[in-house]
């Protein structure tokens, strides 16, 4: 027995994960929206209107906004709070900081998306946001780190569970990334621009140090946290190896720190950096499989609930898509692969495999299972969880299909000679060849949003029918 | 102060850096799976998730 006993009348600050838990489904339905349309875009280049505020460049980081932190972001708040509390036997140590992280970090996501609708950026890739909203992120940020700290500290558990150190070094490496990447100066008190402290292959390799890492703590290591409570409380059995997930955590932290450069293959770095980032992310290979099979295996002897269960199958495709994105990933890492996936649609296709795979699947599933409890009741309607979960997946599917094939269509076309030794294309031929596969990623979006607006009825049914009195 | 100038090449700091990360690897393995009782308890916590309910 590894608990100790505490009293019934301990109560959880299930306030602001009600909070931000609405917010997350909020976000989910903007940012896949814009998503959508985005998409539209390129299929339609009409769809722009000459509207400079509705274009593809303003629009696209409106989307990447508002769903890795804003969709992404709300529900690592949410479920974090909830399983530090839960694991912990602890209410948040302050309910103050709870709300300020809250607010302050809904007010982050609107100001980002009206500074990228206005044309405001500063041209680094998940993190345009200019000065002004990175310095109140980081005070939002820090202020996570004491209230998820202090409440660690605080615990009546005296272990703390292997989801919690997921989340904290998710928090940490955040802030690193976070504060490194955005060094800059700002060209007066009252502008909104500034220049960045490096420059040069410098610059690119910490944006690139920023944005890998961004996937890999912000968009892994917290949705595996997430995993390692929600599988086993969905499955109703432990995780397969306590051992296995300890192992896990710590290559997996390790690792992810190096591979960054790898983003910029065949460019004015040092080889040597390309080299060592491709053999980090092969090594990657190791632990985000060994979590995976941690994963899946944890349901072992249940397999049944595949059947039965819509949210265990949100739970477990989720980890299976996480298999494919983290093998796909290493293998666009190496260099001759690179040379002909990199400035493709193979990339696009690639990170929403992971991240409507792995990261909107995993949320979907530990949501349907977190939200009942929040508001003391049952799912309003499983079978359309079971409806969600169709819809998400042949989304899914529609959507990496086209950008596999269109991704490698252009980079095919893009390296084809002719006899004479000239390029055999001309770049807009390989533009015009990709249109009908732009449509049928704009279609699979529309699936998913479909989808993700069904959750959204089918939560709000719930809530409704719910009551926010503990027990 | 001249010794530090030791660690400015990466012939040096490669292969030092190979042998104390290796290290460490070695180290985790050791005290998950060294120990049959250490391993016992370390898998007693996967059930941490499930007792939440009871409280």
């Amino acid at each position: 027995m590894t608990t100790t006993s505490v009293t019934n009348t301990e109560q959880y600050n299930y306030d602001v994960i009600r909070k931000f838990a609405i917010m997350t489904l909020v976000w989910g339905v903007v940012g896949m929206l814009v998503g959508v349309y985005i998409a539209s875009e390129l299929a339609f280049p009409v769809l722009n209107f000459d509207i400079p505020y509705i274009t593809f460049g303003r629009l696209r980081p409106v989307h990447t906004g508002a769903v890795i932190f804003g969709f992404g972001g709300s529900a690592l708040f949410a479920t974090s709070y909830y399983i530090v509390q839960r694991t912990c036997q602890a209410r948040l140590f302050s309910s103050g900081l709870a709300s300020f992280t809250f607010w302050g970090w809904q007010a982050i996501i609107v100001l980002a998306a009206l500074g990228d609708v206005m044309g405001y950026t500063q041209g680094r890739e998940y993190a345009e946001m200019e000065w002004p909203i990175d310095l109140l992120i980081e005070v939002v940020w820090v202020a996570y780190l004491v209230l998820f700290v202090g409440t660690l500290m605080k615990r009546n558990q005296p272990h703390i569970y292997v989801a919690n150190w997921f989340y904290l070094a998710f928090i940490l490496a955040t802030a690193l990334l976070h504060t490194f990447n955005n060094l800059a100066v700002p060209v007066s008190l009252f502008s909104m621009k500034s220049y960045s402290l490096f420059s040069g292959a410098q610059d690119a390799m910490t944006q690139w140090w920023y944005g890998h890492n961004a996937v890999g703590f912000f968009l892994t290591a917290a949705f595996l946290g997430m995993m390692y409570y929600f599988v086993p409380k969905q499955a109703g059995r432990p995780v397969y190896s306590y051992r296995l997930s300890v192992l896990h955590f710590w290559a997996l932290i390790f690792l992810y720190m190096w591979a960054g450069a790898h983003h910029l293959h065949w460019t004015a770095i040092p080889d040597w950096t390309s080299t060592l980032a491709a053999t980090f992310s092969i090594m990657l290979l190791l632990p985000s499989w060994g979590g995976m099979v941690n994963g899946i295996l944890t349901l072992s002897g249940a397999w049944d609930k595949m059947r039965t269960d819509p949210v265990i199958r949100f739970l477990i495709v989720s980890l299976s898509f996480y298999g494919m994105s983290t093998f796909e990933g290493p293998v666009m890492s190496l260099k001759d692969v690179n040379a002909l996936s990199h400035y493709t649609d193979w990339t696009i296709g690639h990170v929403h495999s992971g991240a409507l795979g792995w990261v909107a699947m995993v949320t979907f599933g530990s949501f349907y299972h977190m939200v009942p409890k929040l508001w003391n009741t049952k799912m309003f309607s499983n079978r359309l969880i079971n409806v969600h979960f169709w819809l998400a997946t042949i989304g899914i599917l529609l959507y990496i299909t086209a950008m596999w094939i269109s991704g490698i269509m252009q980079g095919l076309m893009w390296r084809a000679f002719d006899d004479f030794g000239n390029l055999q294309y001309a770049f807009i031929e390989s533009v015009a060849a990709a249109h009908n596969l732009y449509i049928m990623r704009a279609v699979g979006g529309l699936f998913f949003l479909s989808g993700m607006v069904l959750m959204c009825y089918n939560i709000y049914k719930t809530i409704k029918s719910g009551t926010t009195e503990q027990a | 102060m001249e010794w530090l100038m030791w660690f400015t090449k990466f012939e040096n700091t490669k292969p030092v850096s190979l042998v104390i990360f290796f290290g460490l690897f070695c180290g985790v393995l050791v005290y998950l799976y060294g120990n049959k009782h250490r391993g016992a308890q370390l898998e007693s916590f996967k059930n941490i998730p499930l007792q939440d309910d009871d409280i």
